[in-house]
């Protein structure tokens, strides 16, 4: 992540293990991220999960109990949020109704009192950078949400900010769009080289535009890992169905190192577990539909896991299909059809699916590391 | 406002016969009363506007309504924005208070409130009863009969419609917005002044023209609280036609003080739009 040269680069962002209660809940249960200057970083999770309250502390509208937040080393929590030195884009872009383009953009060099000149060659500079260059008499009703959106970055990035906040920035426009705007915002914070913390519960806008994902969960830190790690490597359950469909099993470490998983799935070769990795007990295994091959019963090969059941739904999704199937212990699995391989498959035929051991994931249980007792492998043990 | 329902048939002949019937009522209590007024100020050609123009005393009392005016704008807005302030941006008990308080003042009777002024404002009042109690003045202060008395009572009785039109406005004003304005740099003071402030100016300008074009026409409060020393325009006329029992000159006076109503609601409306001028605005400002 090196930023631009000839830019001043973004911050570090050091967060150190900040909590923040409402009541007796905490909504951030000491979070920590070290944040590297021109790294964009994304926090990940659900409604709830305490990504929106911790991006309001960092931005100041919000105070932590507990922890610090360092920016190049300052401490920022005694900084009131107008000396923060932030950029910021809101969800719905909380663009100012009366002023035009240009005194939008301007704002936060007004607020900083840049001279009237300097003020209109920077913002030129920053609608040129949003691809809005002859947009600066625009009244903001007259914007489609696209370029309202591009506006409202303009307005952050223009007082060349230490750190750039983002706030759902995407979640108000159509696919199309959110799509072509993930590109250009990841592009333009690389070349301006600056620091981004950018909050989304779109799991796809996390692995596009971030070089490092903070999965958030209930107020804690799942995983602060590359979009490939968190992928790949998930480090248990929540994260591996957060990021990704997945299949996801329970079962259970035996002394001898080897895996006994539950919804009649056989393991095989049941010794091929990484035991230190996840330790002994109850574990989540989990496989990537894309990964599950489907055929007839008894042809899997023998070197493969599998699992019997019946198909129970075909979906057309996108440019693959995702075949439903139900194992006899009344789980629900997801193959997606490889296209190269069309399969004639109808509801309700036995099928069995099967995929190499290596590429399931083997990781700890997410509520067993809160919770302790190891209990028995249930049922209901897959999601999507 | 959605879509709009036809209604048909019978439904609509009903609807209709109902509107007739308020216009019906209009025309008697409204446009015939003012149809009288305005005949008998023209009674003796324009004699009668020439006479009203002319008398020295109606002259002052159009500048005493002015002054009157102005400075009850000034004092309601400068009391009933912050007032509206915390009514829109309190929690929502605080915000109850407030709008509960406001219109239990709002509903009570204007003779009630001017007499209240009165009883507190007199030379045996509570202010004066009190400033001499604790040894501040021996006299009494002349506190009644005073343009100040008047300034008060008609702020107290008109400060409401300010209150109501700037919350109206506030409440369509995302907290956002300045919230967002901090984020990029301004103080609490500075985001206040540069987003919420200018986007609340409609609100502030109607409940202020309300107010003004009000006060113009007020009679009960300057006359118990103000006296006679003072005149407003609403004084002189009744001066006019219940003491000196001269109904044309009187109405002449009426008649000016209703073109001059019409033209200040005019400039008004073209600067802020007929609908709010008229207090029918129904959008709420874009966020």
């Amino acid at each position: 992540m090196s930023p631009a040269a000839d830019r001043a680069p973004g911050a570090t962002l050091d967060v150190r293990s900040i909590t923040k209660r409402y009541g007796d809940v905490p909504a951030v249960d000491a979070v920590s991220l070290d944040i590297e200057a021109g790294e964009f970083v994304t926090l990940l999770g659900a409604s709830g999960s305490g990504k929106t309250t911790l991006l309001r502390i960092i931005a100041g509208f919000a105070d932590a109990d507990e922890g610090s937040l360092l920016v190049d080393g300052q401490e920022l929590r005694s900084v009131p949020v107008h000396r923060r030195d932030i950029g910021m884009v809101f969800q719905n872009y909380a663009l100012f109704p009366h002023l035009n383009v240009e005194q939008n953009v301007g704002y936060p060099l007004r607020m900083r009192k840049v001279s009237a000149s300097e003020r209109r060659r920077r913002v030129a500079e920053a609608l040129e950078a949003v691809r809005l260059p002859s947009f600066a008499k625009r009244r903001i009703t007259e914007l489609s949400g696209g370029q309202q959106q591009r506006v409202a970055l303009a307005r952050a990035i223009v007082s060349r900010p230490r750190l750039l906040l983002m706030d759902e920035p995407l979640g108000a426009l159509d696919r199309n769009l959110r799509d072509a705007l993930q590109l250009e915002i990841s592009r333009l914070s690389r070349e301006l080289g600056l620091t981004v913390v950018n909050v989304t519960h779109d799991q796809e806008e996390a692995l596009t535009m971030s070089d490092r994902i903070a999965l958030l969960d209930k107020g804690r830190l799942v995983q602060f890992d590359s979009p490939d790690d968190l992928y790949h490597r998930p480090v248990d359950d929540t994260a591996a169905s957060f990021v990704g469909e997945s299949n996801i099993f329970r079962g259970a470490v035996r002394g001898d190192g080897s895996l006994d998983v539950a919804d009649g799935v056989v393991y095989s070769p049941p010794s091929l577990v990484d035991g230190s990795a996840v330790g002994s007990g109850a574990v989540a295994v989990m496989v990537r539909p894309s990964l599950v091959e489907i055929t007839l019963p008894g042809r899997a090969p023998e070197a493969h896991s599998r699992v019997d059941g019946r198909v129970s739904g075909i979906v057309y999704a996108g440019d693959s299909r995702k075949i439903i199937v139900e194992t006899a212990g009344g789980a629900e699995l997801i193959a997606r059809e490889n296209a190269a391989r069309p399969l004639d498959v109808g509801v309700g035929q036995p099928v069995t699916l099967h995929w190499d051991p290596r590429s399931s994931i083997v990781t700890r249980l997410a509520d067993e590391t809160a919770t302790t007792a190891a209990s028995a492998p249930t049922r209901k043990s897959v999601s999507a | 406002m959605g879509r709009v329902l036809t209604i048909e048939g019978g439904g609509r002949r009903w609807w209709v016969s109902v509107g007739l019937l308020g216009l019906l009522f209009v025309l008697l209590a409204l446009v015939v009363p003012l149809a009288i007024v305005v005949q008998r100020s023209l009674d003796a050609g324009f004699e009668n506007f020439a006479d009203a123009l002319g008398s020295a005393s109606f002259i002052r009392s159009l500048g005493n309504t002015a002054q009157l005016a102005i400075s009850t704008t000034i004092c309601s807005a400068v009391i009933g924005y912050p007032y509206a302030y915390a009514m829109a941006r309190s929690g929502r008990t605080m915000s109850r208070i407030l709008m509960t308080a406001l219109m239990l003042s709002f509903w009570t009777s204007l003779l009630v409130r001017s007499y209240a002024w009165q009883v507190i404002l007199n030379d045996t009042g509570l202010v004066n009863e009190l400033l001499q109690a604790i040894g501040v003045i021996e006299e009494p202060l002349q506190l009644i009969r005073t343009p100040a008395a008047t300034l008060i009572g008609m702020t107290h009785i008109l400060v409401p419609f300010t209150i109501l039109a700037i919350y109206a406005q506030l409440r369509g004003i995302s907290p956002d917005l300045a919230m967002a304005a901090r984020g990029l740099g301004a103080t609490r003071t500075r985001a206040f002044w540069s987003v919420t402030f200018p986007l609340s100016m409609p609100g502030l300008a109607a409940g202020s023209l309300l107010v003004f074009v009000l006060t113009l026409g007020y009679y009960v409060t300057p006359q118990l609280l103000g006296g006679a020393g003072n005149p407003v325009i609403g004084q002189s006329i009744v001066e006019q036609t219940n003491t000196l029992l001269n109904t044309g000159v009187g109405s002449a006076m009426a008649v000016l003080l209703l073109v001059i109503v019409i033209v200040i609601l005019g400039v008004a409306a073209r600067f802020l739009g007929l609908g709010r001028v008229l207090g029918i605005a129904t959008e709420r400002s874009t966020r």
